[in-house]
């Protein structure tokens, strides 16, 4: 689902963010993406997400060279992709609902097909009795969760997610994981940037382990 | 036909969120819309205003006065008793004795030339008789047709070069109204642009997030058009009212000046086909200044 082939990203200002960064993640797979701060795991799923592209080497993602993607297709390319945010990313301005129905409405999706599927994201993170709130009036993890039903709503085959229990405490965060389980249980390919060793070393998924720019251990190859 | 459907709520739809975007904040909605609206109403009130100047000077050109100069010849009585003849027909509403001692005595005061015309031995001017028709058009060309086969008339002149005159002001002034309309046109384009600017400013957060989960830059593009043409129509309607409630209050003293002149003159008013014109231009102009903002600016909001 997402290979990268000594791929090598270098800011303007110099930094090097990536450098010769080169794994495969396989179609069902769902892995954790670790590392310190600063060791180029936001970089990585930026480049997944066609957010940022990389200095040199290759980013295939669904099959498809991210370089030979232009502009003007990057929506469309988007749209394949589920992206969760440490910061949530929800607009507080609608509700839980219409939040869950943006990406929906974006592919503008018949009204009656829009409502099941977005109740069914809801239903899915445990919120659908909140469809009618705004954002602000739910918890922290509450609000992730939206943005977790956001990113399946429009049932992706690949869903990123940069740092998602970042601001939650070690019960939440592990619920949202468990959440994220029970999606690759149904075939979605999930990676997942986190630094909260401790508890992904409890689940029993594949690690990532990025370190200054570089794959680092055995966690490099696929299992 | 469903992807026809589907395309159009969604325009429906966007519609509705731009209406709902300016109802929401009224005051600062109000102030911009007002603004463009006083940038339409000078074109189109300047425009009504030429308009009917030009309808006016139509309706003047029967009341034209015309000179007939006799020859030299002719003495005072017989051209006084012309004058009656005249004075007698159907289409001549009044004919009135110029007498050459008159004519050079105005023509002494008011030329300048008086010194000179104690030089001259004898009064150079003939006798003239002013006419004023009733007729218009044909009738009108007919006298002076009849008046110039008198054996007495030396010259009919008529007295239209002030008409003449006040047309060619009018058409220059209806050029003016022109440049003013396209600059006033691109004023508004501006201020939409500014505006729509401003807004994508405010919506930034909201355009990222959008952007992040595949929305198409038309998908983006959409509501601020939509937004810019709300605002466009809004103020076309306004501009209709202003240009309405104006003429309401200039028409009864325009009246009252016309009755002073003897004219029945009414003012015409802004047509349903102008108001038309109104909202159109007006909600173009929402649209493209929005476009121009939009293609300027949406390209710089990326997510990082």
């Amino acid at each position: 689902m997402i290979r990268f082939e000594n791929v090598r990203k270098r800011y303007p200002a110099g930094r090097e963010a990536l450098c010769g960064v080169t794994f495969r993640l396989e179609k069902g797979e769902m892995a954790f993406l670790t590392g310190p701060s600063g060791a180029g795991k936001s970089t990585l799923l930026k480049l997944v997400a066609l957010i940022e592209r990389p200095t040199r080497g290759t980013v295939l993602v669904a099959d498809q060279n991210t370089a030979r993607v232009p502009r003007r297709r990057i929506p469309q390319f988007r749209r394949q992709i589920g992206i969760v945010f440490q910061d949530h990313k929800l607009l507080h301005d609608r509700t839980v609902f219409d939040n869950v129905a943006l990406p929906l409405m974006i592919s503008s999706l018949r009204r009656r097909e829009l409502r099941g599927r977005v109740r069914a994201a809801l239903d899915q993170v445990g919120l659908l009795r909140y469809e009618n709130q705004f954002p602000l009036s739910l918890s922290s993890g509450e609000q992730q969760r939206v943005g977790i039903a956001r990113a399946v709503a429009s049932r992706p085959q690949l869903v990123i997610a940069d740092e998602p229990t970042g601001n939650l405490d070690p019960q939440l965060s592990l619920e949202i994981m468990r959440l994220f389980g029970r999606f690759n249980d149904v075939g979605t390919t999930l990676l997942i940037a986190t630094h909260d060793l401790e508890l992904i070393s409890r689940m029993g998924y594949r690690r990532l382990y990025l370190e200054a720019g570089r794959m680092a251990g055995p966690a490099a190859q696929p299992v | 036909m469903d992807a026809i459907g589907r395309y159009l709520t969604l325009h429906v739809d966007n519609l509705k969120g731009a209406v709902a975007r300016v109802v929401d904040r009224p005051l600062g909605s109000v102030m911009t819309i007002l603004v463009i609206a006083i940038a339409l109403v000078v074109p189109a009130g300047l425009r009504v205003m030429v308009d009917n100047a030009r309808a006016l000077s139509g309706t003047w050109q029967g009341a034209a006065d015309f000179t007939v100069y006799l020859e030299m010849a002719v003495e005072e009585p017989a051209a006084e008793a012309l004058a009656g003849q005249i004075g007698e027909r159907d289409d001549v509403e009044m004919a009135e004795l110029l007498a050459s001692s008159d004519a050079l005595a105005e023509f002494r005061a008011y030329s300048g030339f008086g010194e000179a015309l104690d030089l001259l031995d004898e009064n150079p001017l003939p006798h003239a008789i002013i006419v004023r028709p009733a007729g218009t058009g044909a009738d009108l060309d007919r006298l002076v047709e009849d008046l110039e086969a008198l054996e007495e008339t030396a010259l009919v002149q008529l007295d239209t070069e002030w008409l003449e005159r006040l047309r060619a002001i009018l058409e220059l002034a209806r050029r003016v109204v022109d440049v003013t309309t396209v600059l006033l046109g691109l004023a508004v384009i501006v201020v939409i642009g500014n505006t729509i600017r401003l807004e994508i400013g405010n919506r930034r957060e909201e355009i990222e997030i959008i952007k992040l989960v595949g929305g198409s830059d038309g998908y983006i593009r959409r509501p601020f058009l939509y937004l810019g043409l709300c605002y466009g129509v809004g103020a076309g309607i306004l501009a209709a009212l202003i240009i309405v409630l104006g003429l309401g209050l200039v028409a009864s003293p325009a009246r009252a000046l016309m009755e002073l002149y003897g004219s029945d003159y009414r003012l015409a008013g802004l047509s349903p086909a102008d108001a038309a014109w109104l909202l159109g231009a007006g909600g173009f102009l929402g649209w493209a200044g929005a476009g121009i903002a939009v293609a300027r600016h949406l390209r710089e909001i990326e997510p990082s």
